[in-house]
């Protein structure tokens, strides 16, 4: 059962040409973003002449669309994996890709046409407050776009959560509660136990995504209806957070599923294992004060909550699952090839991202850190790093089946090598300039913080090449993969 | 010192040791032990380990960096503190008083005219050294002593639509 997309007898056609599309608009919308993200490097650094309503709008454009596409292409992940153990709608995985690709419509025509640039983060008021930069017909047309796409995750949460009732008995069986707490053996499978995990905090991210949106949506028709600032942004951030957190859970999924088939060991579920991700579900929602530590009005134990909590969830992250992919590889006598190697990266830069973070959730820090560029290093880390290698190891494991014999050619050692090293480059650039103070979101940058821009600049073409590699690869894989 | 080179090098360090985990296994990948009990035991050993040392390290850290928060700070200054009402417009700062004394308390009673935006004071250096939010309906108040004479500046720290990095106010700080 754990086999390439054309050896899967348990999925239809119509759902593996659907996976597909996932992963080829996936890679279709990494690239475009990626170079939008290195324009607005490029600007910053003074490389290139970009004009600032065009920054402003592309970057709206990165945010939204890398968060929108780092949730399809995990999405495609979760599902490929859960649907081994459980039946999945194939109907609703393609009325989720409809209803994102109408977002997407609606969304580049705000930004491209209706010049919204609002930031993804859409942060009550600035949308109908631009100073007549943009009209709130866009405004409008972005928020549409962004709940038309939280309406598709939905609805496939919602079959997701249907499929794991029935075929498991409940939510807290799939959690492995009756082991957890009883002396059960019967251990559900990781994917099932990160599936239910992520069916739980993201159903919540997104209906409360939806309630701010239609509250922006409201107060765009209706001016005189005027909600709270504070409590806009706390809604806005919870749904920001933990979709974007949810997309590395869903992600894990494939490390959990592929690395065991290319050392030939099992990912073991036990004790710790479950109790880990039980934790993880109540972390996830419970960390999301650490976004607010610079709102002096919110409650002084909710930031001490969100210091505490940000300390403690990164423990389940590095123990349970770095440390058993660690585990998992040493000593196995594995056969490296490109997608075994993003997987094992992936472990890297999750790791990794958890450390800046930490150290950013600590009040006394974030007091000089908040809203510096040390935050995009930070979840660069978790997502250029992380979330993608696992995504692009996941690809390329579902289009051609692990060859005992098989090397690492050359360009794969290329494409691994430069997109780590580059990775890593551009990451670090932000998080020293953000060391050095550099505010995030700048369209102009000064003299004084220019030249770790430049250095990010040149990181990140490394980077697009080293993806263009790996893309290349993937997609003269697809016309035999669709044949078969 | 800046007050952001300490959290600089315990992140490299973190990173650092991430990395060489990595670096070790990797190296270690090629040869083949079939005993993987006897892996995950000893694994699992070490992860104990780690578990008591990440507590405890988490509770130390946790007991020195939750004094003093910024939020409690307006309340605890002296009561001759200077209080400078401060309001963020799309795009620029109006600040009531932007002439101060080294040792001096002030207080920035900080909100916003329009849209949310981050009132962050940076020295001549062009280090950040607090910062709040600037929201809209509601008053941020943060506590500041400047120590040193010079030219401070106010920057922006939250997107606030397509003059955000225009958002720069200065402030003088005499002996």
């Amino acid at each position: 059962m754990n086999a390439p997309i054309q050896s899967r007898q348990d999925i239809s056609p119509v759902a593996k040409n659907t996976l597909l599309a996932y992963v080829g608009t996936t890679l279709a919308v990494l690239l475009l973003m990626m170079l939008f993200g290195a324009i607005l490097r490029a600007g910053q650094a003074q490389m290139l002449n970009i004009d600032l309503t065009m920054f402003y709008k592309l970057m709206t454009l990165h945010g939204a669309g890398m968060v929108g596409i780092a949730g399809l292409g995990s999405a495609a992940v979760m599902w490929y994996f859960l649907s081994k153990y459980v039946k999945l709608s194939s109907a609703i995985l393609i009325t989720n890709m409809m209803f994102f690709l109408l977002g997407v419509v609606l969304i580049l025509g705000a930004v491209l046409i209706g010049d919204f640039a609002g930031g993804w983060t859409f942060l009550y008021p600035l949308p109908v407050k631009s100073m007549n930069v943009w009209s709130i017909e866009s405004a409008v047309a972005f928020l549409l776009g962004l709940l038309l796409i939280g309406v598709g995750f939905l609805l496939l949460y919602l079959d997701v959560g249907r499929a794991l009732i029935k075929g498991y008995g409940g939510l807290a069986r799939s959690l492995g509660w009756h082991c957890l707490f009883g002396n059960s053996k019967d251990f559900p499978p990781a994917t099932v136990v990160a599936s239910t995990m992520v069916l739980i905090i993201n159903t919540l991210g997104i209906l409360v995504g939806a309630v701010v949106l239609v509250i922006s949506l409201i107060n765009a028709f209706y001016p005189a209806f005027q909600p709270d600032p504070l409590a806009v942004k706390s809604l806005i951030f919870f749904f920001g957070h933990v979709f974007i957190n949810a997309t590395i859970y869903m992600a894990v999924i494939a490390v959990y599923e592929i690395l065991p088939v290319y050392t030939g060991r099992k990912w073991k579920v036990n004790k710790v294992f479950l109790a880990a991700w039980s934790f993880s579900t109540l972390m996830v929602l419970a960390v999301v004060p650490h976004h607010m530590l610079m709102d002096f009005n919110m409650p002084g134990w909710l930031a001490t909550v969100g210091q505490i909590g940000s300390y403690i969830s990164g423990i389940p992250v590095l123990i349970v699952t770095a440390y058993g992919a660690l585990t998992i590889v040493h000593k196995s006598g594995i056969r490296w090839d490109l997608s075994a190697g993003m997987l094992f990266i992936s472990m890297y830069g999750w790791a990794s991202g958890v450390v800046p973070a930490i150290i950013d959730a600590t009040i006394h820090v974030n007091t000089v850190m908040h809203n510096t560029q040390w935050v995009p290093g930070h979840f660069h880390f978790y997502l250029l790093l992380g979330v993608l290698p696992m995504i692009f190891g996941f690809m390329l494991y579902i289009t051609k089946k692990p060859d005992s014999n098989a090397v690492m050619s050359d360009i794969d050692k290329v494409s691994i090598t430069t997109y780590l090293l580059a990775g890593v480059g551009f990451v670090m650039a932000f998080l020293y300039a953000g060391k050095n103070s550099v505010p995030r979101r700048w369209g102009v940058h000064l003299d004084e913080w220019i030249a770790t821009d430049q250095v990010g600049t040149v990181f990140a073409v490394f980077v697009i090449l080293a993806f263009l590699l790996i893309a290349i690869k993937f997609f003269s894989r697809l016309p035999q993969v669709i044949r078969n | 010192m800046s007050p952001t080179s300490l959290p600089w090098l315990i992140t490299i360090v973190g990173l650092l040791i991430v990395a060489g985990a990595f670096v070790f296994v990797l190296m270690s990948s090629k040869t083949k032990d079939d005993d993987y009990d006897g892996i995950m035991k000893r694994a699992y050993a070490v992860r104990k380990g780690f578990f008591i040392v990440f507590i405890a390290g988490g509770i130390v850290i946790t007991a020195l960096t939750l004094k003093n928060l910024p939020y409690d700070a307006p309340a605890k200054v002296a009561d001759d503190a200077i209080k400078v009402n401060v309001t963020g417009h799309q795009w620029y700062w109006d600040i009531q008083k932007t002439d101060f004394v080294v040792g001096q308390p002030v207080i920035f009673n900080v909100t916003s005219g329009d849209v949310n935006h981050g009132f962050g004071i940076y020295d001549d250096k062009l280090r950040l050294l607090n910062q709040t939010q600037a929201m809209p309906g509601y008053i941020n108040s943060l506590a500041h002593v400047f120590n040193e004479p010079g030219k401070y500046k106010i920057l922006c720290l939250e997107y606030c639509g397509l003059s955000h990095h225009s958002m720069v106010a200065e402030l003088t700080v005499t002996q």
